[in-house]
Protein backbone atom coordinates (compact mmCIF):
# COMPACT_ATOMS: atom_id res chain seq x y z
CA UNK A 1 0.00 0.00 0.00
CA UNK A 2 2.64 2.53 0.81
CA UNK A 3 4.50 0.70 -1.39
CA UNK A 4 2.26 2.18 -4.00
CA UNK A 5 1.80 5.49 -2.94
CA UNK A 6 5.47 6.10 -3.26
CA UNK A 7 5.33 5.18 -6.81
CA UNK A 8 2.57 7.18 -7.63
CA UNK A 9 4.37 10.48 -5.66
CA UNK A 10 7.31 9.58 -7.63
CA UNK A 11 5.35 9.63 -11.15
CA UNK A 12 3.34 13.05 -10.64
CA UNK A 13 6.46 14.45 -9.57
CA UNK A 14 8.83 13.12 -13.05
CA UNK A 15 5.38 13.92 -14.41
CA UNK A 16 5.50 17.41 -13.11
CA UNK A 17 8.94 18.19 -13.93
CA UNK A 18 8.28 17.04 -17.66
CA UNK A 19 5.46 19.62 -17.66
CA UNK A 20 6.22 22.67 -15.86
CA UNK A 21 8.65 24.93 -18.28
CA UNK A 22 12.65 25.24 -17.56
CA UNK A 23 13.50 28.05 -15.05
CA UNK A 24 13.43 31.29 -16.69
CA UNK A 25 17.05 33.55 -16.40
CA UNK A 26 14.45 36.70 -17.31
CA UNK A 27 13.70 38.46 -14.21
CA UNK A 28 10.59 40.00 -13.75
CA UNK A 29 11.89 43.40 -13.61
CA UNK A 30 13.07 43.72 -17.33
CA UNK A 31 10.15 42.55 -19.14
CA UNK A 32 8.90 45.08 -21.03
CA UNK A 33 5.06 46.23 -20.93
CA UNK A 34 4.47 46.14 -24.17
CA UNK A 35 3.65 42.49 -25.11
CA UNK A 36 4.50 43.03 -29.12
CA UNK A 37 8.08 44.52 -28.19
CA UNK A 38 8.61 41.96 -25.42
CA UNK A 39 8.14 39.15 -27.96
CA UNK A 40 10.49 40.84 -29.99
CA UNK A 41 13.01 40.96 -27.18
CA UNK A 42 12.58 37.42 -26.21
CA UNK A 43 13.45 36.10 -29.58
CA UNK A 44 16.43 38.47 -30.21
CA UNK A 45 17.73 37.51 -26.42
CA UNK A 46 17.78 33.46 -28.14
CA UNK A 47 19.56 34.74 -30.58
CA UNK A 48 22.64 36.87 -28.99
CA UNK A 49 25.20 34.83 -27.08
CA UNK A 50 26.33 35.71 -23.75
CA UNK A 51 29.82 36.83 -23.49
CA UNK A 52 31.05 35.46 -20.54
CA UNK A 53 29.54 31.60 -21.01
CA UNK A 54 31.16 29.44 -23.61
CA UNK A 55 27.80 28.48 -25.23
CA UNK A 56 24.64 29.94 -23.84
CA UNK A 57 22.49 32.73 -25.26
CA UNK A 58 21.73 35.78 -23.04
CA UNK A 59 17.91 34.37 -23.04
CA UNK A 60 19.15 31.64 -20.87
CA UNK A 61 21.89 32.90 -18.87
CA UNK A 62 21.88 33.78 -15.21
CA UNK A 63 25.21 35.78 -15.47
CA UNK A 64 25.04 39.59 -14.72
CA UNK A 65 26.72 40.96 -18.14
CA UNK A 66 24.06 38.43 -19.54
CA UNK A 67 20.83 40.42 -17.66
CA UNK A 68 22.42 43.64 -18.49
CA UNK A 69 22.66 42.62 -22.55
CA UNK A 70 18.39 41.63 -21.93
CA UNK A 71 18.18 45.06 -20.41
CA UNK A 72 20.08 46.78 -23.64
CA UNK A 73 18.15 44.68 -26.19
CA UNK A 74 15.06 45.95 -24.70
CA UNK A 75 16.19 49.69 -24.71
CA UNK A 76 17.30 49.74 -27.90
CA UNK A 77 13.66 48.14 -28.85
CA UNK A 78 12.15 51.24 -26.64
CA UNK A 79 14.31 53.42 -28.53
CA UNK A 80 12.40 52.12 -32.13
CA UNK A 81 15.60 50.23 -33.31
CA UNK A 82 14.26 47.06 -35.78
CA UNK A 83 15.94 43.94 -34.80
CA UNK A 84 18.65 43.81 -37.35
CA UNK A 85 19.77 47.43 -35.72
CA UNK A 86 19.71 45.63 -32.08
CA UNK A 87 21.65 42.83 -33.46
CA UNK A 88 24.35 45.33 -34.71
CA UNK A 89 24.57 47.59 -32.11
CA UNK A 90 25.83 44.62 -29.87
CA UNK A 91 27.91 43.52 -32.35
CA UNK A 92 29.87 46.34 -32.81
CA UNK A 93 30.71 46.22 -29.23
CA UNK A 94 31.01 42.52 -28.64
CA UNK A 95 32.02 41.26 -32.09
CA UNK A 96 31.23 38.15 -34.22
CA UNK A 97 31.00 36.27 -31.28
CA UNK A 98 28.18 37.98 -29.37
CA UNK A 99 25.73 36.37 -32.37
CA UNK A 100 24.64 32.82 -32.53
CA UNK A 101 24.47 32.85 -35.62
CA UNK A 102 27.95 33.67 -36.77
CA UNK A 103 27.67 35.96 -40.23
CA UNK A 104 28.88 34.07 -43.27
CA UNK A 105 32.31 35.53 -44.56
CA UNK A 106 35.43 34.42 -45.52
CA UNK A 107 36.46 33.51 -42.02
CA UNK A 108 33.15 31.55 -41.16
CA UNK A 109 33.49 29.86 -44.58
CA UNK A 110 34.82 26.54 -43.37
CA UNK A 111 32.38 26.58 -40.21
CA UNK A 112 29.51 27.03 -42.91
CA UNK A 113 30.74 25.18 -45.94
CA UNK A 114 32.64 22.66 -44.01
CA UNK A 115 30.37 20.14 -42.57
CA UNK A 116 28.67 20.60 -46.76
CA UNK A 117 31.68 19.70 -48.00
CA UNK A 118 32.67 16.55 -46.09
CA UNK A 119 29.45 15.65 -47.01
CA UNK A 120 29.96 15.54 -51.01
CA UNK A 121 33.41 13.78 -49.71
CA UNK A 122 31.99 11.06 -47.99
CA UNK A 123 29.42 10.44 -50.52
CA UNK A 124 31.82 10.22 -53.46
CA UNK A 125 33.33 7.86 -51.24
CA UNK A 126 30.82 5.73 -50.77
CA UNK A 127 29.82 6.09 -54.54
CA UNK A 128 32.69 4.54 -55.37
CA UNK A 129 33.01 1.44 -53.15
CA UNK A 130 29.46 0.44 -54.22
CA UNK A 131 30.40 1.19 -57.55
CA UNK A 132 33.31 -0.85 -57.77
CA UNK A 133 32.18 -3.51 -55.84
CA UNK A 134 30.93 -6.68 -57.89
CA UNK A 135 27.29 -7.04 -58.36
CA UNK A 136 25.27 -9.57 -55.86
CA UNK A 137 23.52 -11.78 -58.01
CA UNK A 138 25.86 -11.72 -60.96
CA UNK A 139 27.26 -15.19 -61.94
CA UNK A 140 30.60 -15.69 -61.25
CA UNK A 141 33.03 -16.95 -64.18
CA UNK A 142 33.04 -20.27 -65.12
CA UNK A 143 36.14 -22.11 -63.99
CA UNK A 144 39.10 -22.18 -66.96
CA UNK A 145 40.39 -26.03 -68.06
CA UNK A 146 43.67 -25.31 -65.92
CA UNK A 147 41.66 -24.45 -62.90
CA UNK A 148 39.24 -27.26 -63.29
CA UNK A 149 42.24 -30.18 -63.24
CA UNK A 150 43.81 -28.47 -60.15
CA UNK A 151 40.42 -28.73 -58.25
CA UNK A 152 40.32 -32.11 -59.15
CA UNK A 153 43.55 -32.80 -58.29
CA UNK A 154 43.37 -31.48 -54.90
CA UNK A 155 40.07 -33.20 -54.34
CA UNK A 156 42.07 -36.42 -55.38
CA UNK A 157 44.18 -35.57 -52.66
CA UNK A 158 41.85 -35.38 -50.27
CA UNK A 159 39.84 -38.47 -51.22
CA UNK A 160 43.44 -40.31 -50.84
CA UNK B 1 45.49 3.26 -54.26
CA UNK B 2 43.98 0.82 -52.40
CA UNK B 3 46.73 0.68 -49.31
CA UNK B 4 46.41 4.66 -49.57
CA UNK B 5 42.78 4.02 -48.44
CA UNK B 6 43.92 2.11 -45.82
CA UNK B 7 45.93 4.88 -44.57
CA UNK B 8 43.86 7.35 -44.44
CA UNK B 9 42.21 6.38 -40.81
CA UNK B 10 45.30 6.89 -39.26
CA UNK B 11 46.18 10.38 -41.03
CA UNK B 12 43.11 11.32 -39.74
CA UNK B 13 43.87 10.26 -36.58
CA UNK B 14 47.19 12.04 -36.13
CA UNK B 15 45.71 15.01 -37.63
CA UNK B 16 43.29 15.28 -35.20
CA UNK B 17 45.59 14.13 -32.33
CA UNK B 18 48.01 17.07 -33.26
CA UNK B 19 44.89 19.61 -33.34
CA UNK B 20 43.65 18.74 -29.80
CA UNK B 21 47.58 18.50 -28.35
CA UNK B 22 47.93 22.38 -30.08
CA UNK B 23 45.05 23.37 -28.45
CA UNK B 24 45.64 21.99 -25.44
CA UNK B 25 49.38 23.35 -25.19
CA UNK B 26 49.71 26.45 -26.92
CA UNK B 27 48.00 28.13 -24.28
CA UNK B 28 45.59 29.56 -25.98
CA UNK B 29 42.48 30.42 -23.65
CA UNK B 30 39.09 30.20 -26.11
CA UNK B 31 37.56 32.61 -23.41
CA UNK B 32 39.26 35.74 -24.17
CA UNK B 33 37.56 37.36 -27.23
CA UNK B 34 39.34 39.34 -29.65
CA UNK B 35 38.03 42.77 -28.97
CA UNK B 36 35.52 44.12 -31.84
CA UNK B 37 36.51 48.15 -30.34
CA UNK B 38 40.29 47.98 -31.39
CA UNK B 39 41.24 50.86 -33.00
CA UNK B 40 38.03 52.30 -32.75
CA UNK B 41 37.32 55.53 -31.60
CA UNK B 42 36.44 55.28 -27.51
CA UNK B 43 32.65 55.01 -27.10
CA UNK B 44 30.26 57.99 -26.31
CA UNK B 45 28.99 58.35 -22.62
CA UNK B 46 29.69 60.99 -20.24
CA UNK B 47 29.92 59.13 -16.18
CA UNK B 48 29.31 61.60 -12.98
CA UNK B 49 32.00 61.70 -10.55
CA UNK B 50 31.77 59.02 -7.68
CA UNK B 51 29.85 61.50 -5.13
CA UNK B 52 32.03 60.50 -2.52
CA UNK B 53 35.55 60.31 -4.39
CA UNK B 54 37.21 63.97 -4.84
CA UNK B 55 38.15 63.81 -8.61
CA UNK B 56 36.13 64.59 -11.24
CA UNK B 57 34.03 62.02 -13.76
CA UNK B 58 34.55 60.89 -17.28
CA UNK B 59 33.08 60.98 -20.41
CA UNK B 60 34.12 60.86 -24.04
CA UNK B 61 35.95 64.31 -24.37
CA UNK B 62 37.87 63.44 -21.41
CA UNK B 63 39.90 60.94 -23.83
CA UNK B 64 39.79 62.41 -27.28
CA UNK B 65 42.54 64.26 -28.21
CA UNK B 66 44.27 64.58 -25.33
CA UNK B 67 47.70 64.92 -26.29
CA UNK B 68 48.63 61.89 -24.23
CA UNK B 69 48.31 58.08 -24.13
CA UNK B 70 45.48 57.34 -21.40
CA UNK B 71 44.61 53.96 -19.53
CA UNK B 72 40.84 53.30 -18.83
CA UNK B 73 40.65 50.68 -16.52
CA UNK B 74 37.11 49.18 -14.88
CA UNK B 75 37.25 48.38 -11.65
CA UNK B 76 34.48 47.63 -8.09
CA UNK B 77 35.30 47.78 -4.38
CA UNK B 78 33.37 44.36 -4.72
CA UNK B 79 35.66 42.87 -7.27
CA UNK B 80 38.96 40.92 -5.67
CA UNK B 81 41.09 40.66 -8.71
CA UNK B 82 40.99 44.45 -8.75
CA UNK B 83 42.35 44.76 -5.66
CA UNK B 84 44.96 42.09 -6.84
CA UNK B 85 46.14 44.80 -9.93
CA UNK B 86 45.35 48.25 -7.86
CA UNK B 87 49.34 48.30 -6.63
CA UNK B 88 50.26 47.58 -10.21
CA UNK B 89 48.29 50.84 -11.54
CA UNK B 90 49.94 52.82 -8.64
CA UNK B 91 53.31 51.97 -9.82
CA UNK B 92 52.42 52.38 -13.25
CA UNK B 93 51.13 56.13 -12.54
CA UNK B 94 54.12 56.78 -10.47
CA UNK B 95 57.27 55.87 -12.34
CA UNK B 96 55.85 55.57 -15.83
CA UNK B 97 53.93 58.46 -15.66
CA UNK B 98 50.79 56.89 -17.45
CA UNK B 99 47.30 59.22 -17.33
CA UNK B 100 45.25 56.44 -15.31
CA UNK B 101 41.33 57.20 -15.51
CA UNK B 102 38.61 54.79 -13.57
CA UNK B 103 35.04 53.80 -14.66
CA UNK B 104 33.74 52.60 -11.32
CA UNK B 105 31.37 49.70 -12.20
CA UNK B 106 28.46 48.76 -10.45
CA UNK B 107 29.48 50.01 -7.12
CA UNK B 108 27.91 51.85 -4.16
CA UNK B 109 30.30 55.21 -3.67
CA UNK B 110 30.82 54.56 -0.18
CA UNK B 111 32.40 51.45 -0.84
CA UNK B 112 34.63 52.74 -3.76
CA UNK B 113 35.82 55.42 -1.33
CA UNK B 114 36.69 53.37 0.87
CA UNK B 115 38.66 51.28 -1.24
CA UNK B 116 40.73 53.87 -2.96
CA UNK B 117 41.53 55.53 0.93
CA UNK B 118 42.55 52.05 2.07
CA UNK B 119 45.12 51.25 -1.72
CA UNK B 120 45.14 54.77 -2.84
CA UNK B 121 43.90 57.01 -5.26
CA UNK B 122 45.58 56.73 -9.05
CA UNK B 123 42.64 57.86 -11.02
CA UNK B 124 42.92 61.62 -12.71
CA UNK B 125 39.33 60.77 -13.01
CA UNK B 126 36.78 58.34 -12.06
CA UNK B 127 33.19 57.84 -13.90
CA UNK B 128 30.53 56.24 -11.71
CA UNK B 129 28.34 53.82 -13.69
CA UNK B 130 26.46 52.12 -11.39
CA UNK B 131 23.79 50.51 -13.44
CA UNK B 132 26.74 49.09 -16.20
CA UNK B 133 25.64 50.55 -18.70
CA UNK B 134 28.45 52.79 -20.47
CA UNK B 135 30.70 49.96 -19.50
CA UNK B 136 28.76 47.80 -22.08
CA UNK B 137 29.34 50.28 -24.81
CA UNK B 138 32.85 49.42 -23.62
CA UNK B 139 32.81 46.23 -24.69
CA UNK B 140 32.83 45.18 -20.65
CA UNK B 141 32.77 41.66 -20.04
CA UNK B 142 33.45 42.03 -16.12
CA UNK B 143 35.77 43.49 -13.94
CA UNK B 144 38.51 44.55 -14.53
CA UNK B 145 39.21 45.32 -17.19
CA UNK B 146 41.61 47.90 -19.01
CA UNK B 147 42.15 50.32 -22.30
CA UNK B 148 45.19 51.73 -23.94
CA UNK B 149 43.94 54.73 -25.52
CA UNK B 150 46.19 56.67 -27.66
CA UNK B 151 45.92 60.63 -27.84
CA UNK B 152 43.36 61.12 -30.33
CA UNK B 153 40.84 58.70 -28.59
CA UNK B 154 41.46 55.28 -30.39
CA UNK B 155 41.23 52.16 -27.99
CA UNK B 156 44.57 50.49 -28.82
CA UNK B 157 44.57 47.48 -26.56
CA UNK B 158 42.03 45.83 -24.38
CA UNK B 159 43.46 43.99 -21.34
CA UNK B 160 40.63 41.46 -19.65
CA UNK B 161 41.12 40.45 -15.85
CA UNK B 162 44.05 41.57 -13.23
CA UNK B 163 46.51 43.34 -15.09
CA UNK B 164 49.83 40.96 -13.80
CA UNK B 165 53.54 42.62 -13.04
CA UNK B 166 55.03 40.38 -16.02
CA UNK B 167 52.13 41.47 -18.84
CA UNK B 168 53.27 45.05 -17.74
CA UNK B 169 56.45 44.67 -18.77
CA UNK B 170 55.81 42.37 -22.05
CA UNK B 171 52.45 43.61 -23.06
CA UNK B 172 51.03 47.02 -22.00
CA UNK B 173 54.74 49.03 -21.68
CA UNK B 174 55.27 48.43 -25.40
CA UNK B 175 51.70 49.51 -26.35
CA UNK B 176 51.64 52.47 -24.60
CA UNK B 177 55.31 53.34 -25.97
CA UNK B 178 53.96 52.48 -29.44
CA UNK B 179 50.68 54.23 -28.82
CA UNK B 180 52.82 57.56 -27.81
CA UNK B 181 54.48 57.65 -30.89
Amino acid sequence: MIRTLVCLLAAAAVAALAVLPPALALMPDEILEDPALEARARALSKDLRCVVCQNESIDSSNADIARQMRLVVRERLVEGDNDQQVLDYLQARYGDYVLMKPPIKPETYLLWYGPAVVLVLGGLGAAVYLWRRPRAGAAPEPLSAEERARLRRLLDEEGA
Amino acid sequence: MRYLLYVLPLVIFLGAGVAFWWALDSGRDPSRLPSALIDQPVPEFDLPPVATVPVPGLATADLVDTGQVTLVNVFASWCVPCKAEHPILVRLTEREGVRLVGINYKDEPEDAARFLDDLGNPYARIGADPEGRASLDWGLTGVPETFVVDAEGKIRYRHVGPINPPEVESVILPIIEEARR
